[in-house]
């Protein structure tokens, strides 16, 4: 491994070329505009996060109205239709506007700290992504406005629900929205998977060897190479879809061919490696926790890292688990159900891991602590109803009733968030540089898991007792409301955790009053937690020479062959690349193609359909524009020059 | 691949963990995502291909819509065209640059040779065959299908079909890759005659041929399952 440091050119025989329209920011570029043309991984990760909490916040507005219709039998809170829109688009947000971003959030963030490199590979592009992340967030959240508002088609928009014969109101642009929505948001994911992977398995710090790598770094390469691999079958799908709507073509149109079952295939195809997209991150995040607040070193760290990559690659085969109902013969049946039950074994082998790491320790009961407990139960609970649902005669009951809705609300409330509410109590300080406030942090756990457990749990009994999913009211007479009641009241408690959860983690970086967080306040073990809270610019003064796994634990405690050393201080300073503006003008150029896609056909005076792509176009052109000139940019850049320390 | 490391330390290109170059590295992670995007795509054409062959009055024979002599030729062009990227990379790697430029310019216009063919073959089966009465018939549209002219003085009547659906959709997407990688090709091909083009370009201009040549394979995947295999099974 090559350990001389990279000989930069000197800051004035630097090449570069300037465009009268957009002047590059310079070095000392501050405000809005740092903002809207940063390239640093961690500013695009705190972008990434705030504006997902944001769509948590709408997305759980959305949930609080579901409720409030199911608080009793018969009840007129929403319409049938605005019912259906809720509960789309809370899915819709929940799964692709807030786990999802929110665990890109600490990709960004952490993942080039953690192994030790100054950037991701390319960081223009890593900002594209977070560019079209937001605009794919807003191109769905304006449905409300336009004809038929939001999709009411469920997160899965199974045919021939998205056919337009069907539509409840004619013209619905619903359905629009939301394809070229999922389609900018799975540009930004790909962007940013394709980003990591190579940042992972080629930017590494001298001796950061693949198994030395914190397992939160190794769980990104294996999400990163997840999403590239599931992406493209919902892609095409998708374009499928659009084409069906916009081109009368027939892919999903029983009436004239097609098989609305293809449709359900192709989702699930991506639509189980998704909850693996979903769940992965936020497992990586506990297997780093633990052991912190433990003081042990991670029980079976090759075993954690190797069955999730077993999780990455069964995950592929078994989407049909979600269609055992469906009809598809008793040979595939069988071979998903068997498959769905083995996928279990990984699984259960990482939460023995956290257990034995466990085991023995010293454990402190700070927040990320107790929100690290509270992921392993609760996604224990979700995990043992996913084992009973891959029961094919026992999943004929499941199917389409609240039990599934308890289900997959374990694994992706009481996993998911509360895996990255974990992360986020965990590493605030590293971003912000001050501690949060422990009993406040403590009281938002209490709420959100008596809140939770309240609004869940109860749906385990009903959905034996029978109340289907996705649907707007219930009958008096079935018993239904006592539970339902029950679940809106803890529905709103999880709401009020969240929100001050949220609440927290924002005040974090404004309060000054908070007490500073140091360098190392939990004394954790992954190489993040060398540097400076908040981290410095440049992330590392001097390129570090890693050692040993958990290099920051043995450079306070192991033997001294075990500390990691730095190259020394390069004369010409660490090389900074410029900020840009064309990934956000790209990103507007998509933006405006796909606005322009949405609204291009109209009717004419004669009653004929009329195509006008020329807002499509003009918004191709900005984008084709964009990516000519970043190309044309280069990275640029300028020097910093950082003494021994500081960093 | 030597050439292009021993020249990376002097340009911005940092060590890398591998020593492969970034950039090779996120090509080939794309590639790897493409496989996947052309194999749904492939998968939804074979899945629909023998459903539904007969639609209303209409036997579906789509070797009677078919223009095999035309796509053995352009498939044949396309190939080609890759035996010229290669040489590119190969002529840029010797620093070779004049016969860079102009391998690069044949892989050029044996893309576009390819993609003319295309757009002909697509006008043609949408438009329609004529027979002896000057009847339309033989026509693939993207959502139906018309076989043949029942009565004369009168063109075949379309049915609603979905071989047209996955047809275009599936070629077009390669067509569209091809596109792609000849306004690239045509990129570099300007660049040449900038004078800035330089054994530093090496590892770019070999990204593009990865991509090229990956687009190359799809297709003999494609001409095989969407034409070949209606002439065998
Ligand atoms: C032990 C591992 C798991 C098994 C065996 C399992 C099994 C299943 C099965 C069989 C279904 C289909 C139920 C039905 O519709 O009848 C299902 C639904 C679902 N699961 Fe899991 N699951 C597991 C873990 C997870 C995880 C980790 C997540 C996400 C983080 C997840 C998210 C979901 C979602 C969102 C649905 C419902 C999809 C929908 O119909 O809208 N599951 N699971
Ligand atoms: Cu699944």
């Amino acid at each position: 491994m090559a350990t001389e440091s990279i000989k930069y050119a000197a800051p004035d025989t630097e090449t570069k070329l300037e465009t009268k329209v957009f002047p590059r920011p310079g070095q000392h570029t501050s405000g809005i505009v740092d903002w809207l043309t940063t390239i640093d991984h961690k500013k695009i990760g705190m972008m990434y996060g705030l504006t997902a909490l944001f769509f948590l916040l709408i997305g759980g507005v959305e949930a609080l109205l579901i409720r409030s219709q199911l608080w009793s039998h018969n009840m007129d809170v929403l319409t049938n239709r605005q019912y259906n829109q809720m509960f789309t688009m809370h899915g819709t947000t929940m799964v692709f506007l807030v786990i999802m971003p929110l665990s890109a959030a600490f990709f960004n963030y952490l993942m080039p700290l953690q192994i030790g490199a100054r950037d991701v590979a390319f960081p223009r592009m890593n900002a594209l992504s977070l560019w079209c992340f937001v605009a794919g967030g807003l191109i769905l959240n304006l449905s409300w406005f336009f004809t038929g508002g939001s999709p009411a088609i469920g997160w899965f928009g199974y045919a021939p629900l998205t056919d337009t014969r069907f539509a409840e109101v004619i013209g619905d642009m619903g359905p629009d929205f939301w394809i070229f929505s999922l389609q900018m948001l799975g540009l930004a994911s790909l962007l940013a998977s394709f980003n990591f992977i190579t940042t992972i398995i080629n930017m590494r710090a001298p001796g950061m060897t693949m198994m030395r790598m914190p397992v939160f770094t190794w769980m990104t390469l294996i999400v990163s190479f997840l999403i590239i691999l599931a992406f493209p079958a919902i892609t095409i799908a998708l374009v499928e879809l659009m084409f069906d709507r916009t081109y009368d073509t027939n892919f999903y149109d029983f009436l004239e061919g097609g098989k609305p079952h293809l449709w359900q295939h192709l989702f699930w195809i991506f639509g189980h490696p998704e909850v693996y997209i979903l769940i992965l991150p936020a497992m990586g995040i506990v297997s780093e926790v633990i052991p912190v607040f433990s003081r042990k070193p991670l029980f079976g760290y090759g075993l954690i890292i190797f069955s999730g990559a077993i999780i990455g690659f069964m995950g592929f085969a078994v989407w049909s688990h979600h269609m055992f109902t469906t009809g598809m013969g008793v040979v595939a049946t069988s071979a998903f159900s068997i498959l769905t039950m083995l996928i279990a074994i990984p699984t259960g082998i990482k939460i023995f891991n956290w257990i034995g790491t466990m085991w023995g320790g010293r454990i402190r009961f700070d927040t990320p602590m107790l929100f690290a407990l509270g992921f392993i139960t609760m996604f224990m609970i979700g995990g043992f109803t996913g084992i009973m649902h891959s029961s094919v005669p026992i999943d004929a009951q499941h199917q389409d009733s609240y039990f599934v809705v308890a289900h997959f609300h374990y694994v992706l409330i009481g996993g998911a968030l509360f895996g990255l509410f974990c992360g986020f109590y965990f590493w605030i300080p590293k971003m912000s540089g001050r501690m949060l406030n422990e009993s406040l942090g403590k009281l938002v756990f209490t709420l959100m898991f008596i809140g939770f457990n309240l609004t869940f749990f109860p749906m385990h009994y009903l959905g034996m007792i029978g109340q289907p999913r996705r649907t707007h009211s219930y009958n008096e007479g079935h018993g239904f409301e006592t539970w339902n009641q029950i679940a809106t009241i803890g529905s709103a408690i999880l709401g009020v955790g969240i929100a001050i959860g949220i609440f927290q983690f924002i005040n974090a970086f404004f309060n000054k009053k908070l007490k500073p967080a140091g360098k190392n306040p939990w004394d954790a073990r992954t190489l993040e937690w060398t540097l400076s809270s908040p981290v410095r610019e440049y992330n590392f003064a001097r390129n570090p020479i890693i050692k040993s796994r958990d290099q920051a634990w043995e450079n306070n405690y192991g033997a001294k062959e075990n500390h990691s050393e730095k190259e020394p201080l390069d004369d010409h300073g660490v090389h900074m690349p410029d900020r840009s503006w064309y990934p956000l003008l790209t990103a507007f150029g998509l933006f405006v193609l796909v606005i322009g896609m949405l609204f291009h056909a109209s009717i004419g005076p004669a009653g004929e359909l009329v195509r006008d792509y020329t807002v499509a176009i003009c918004g191709g052109t900005i984008a084709i524009f964009g990516i000519i000139m970043w190309s044309l940019e280069g990275p640029a850049g300028y020097h910093l020059f950082p003494k021994e320390n500081e960093e | 691949m030597s050439d292009a490391s021993a020249h990376a330390l002097d340009h911005h290109e940092p060590v890398t963990s591998t020593g492969i170059p970034n950039k090779k590295v996120l090509m080939w992670a794309f590639l790897g995502s493409d496989c996947m995007f052309f194999g749904t795509l492939i998968s939804t054409h074979l899945i629909y291909r023998k459903i539904s062959a007969t639609v209303g009055g209409n036997t579906l024979d789509v070797r009677d819509i078919f223009d095999i002599e035309l796509t053995s030729f352009s498939t044949f062009i396309l190939l080609a065209s890759s035996l010229f990227m290669a040489l590119a990379v190969s002529a840029i790697h010797k620093g070779n640059l004049k016969s860079t430029r102009w391998m690069l310019f044949g892989t050029i216009i044996f893309g576009s040779i390819f993609l003319a063919c295309q757009v002909y073959e697509f006008t043609h089966f949408a438009h329609g065959k004529e027979n002896v009465n000057g009847d339309l018939e033989h026509q693939l549209t993207l959502s139906s299908y018309a076989g043949k002219t029942l009565e004369e003085g009168k063109d075949a009547v379309l049915e609603p079909h979905v071989f047209g659906s996955t047809f275009y959709v599936l070629t077009g997407t390669h067509g569209t890759h091809v596109a792609i990688g000849v306004f690239w090709l045509i990129g570099w091909f300007v660049y040449s005659f900038t004078g800035k083009m330089s054994t530093a370009d090496a590892m770019d201009i070999e990204c593009c041929g990865l991509y090229w040549h990956f687009v190359d394979i799809v297709w003999i995947i494609i001409f095989p399952v969407v034409y070949l295999m209606e002439y065998a099974f």
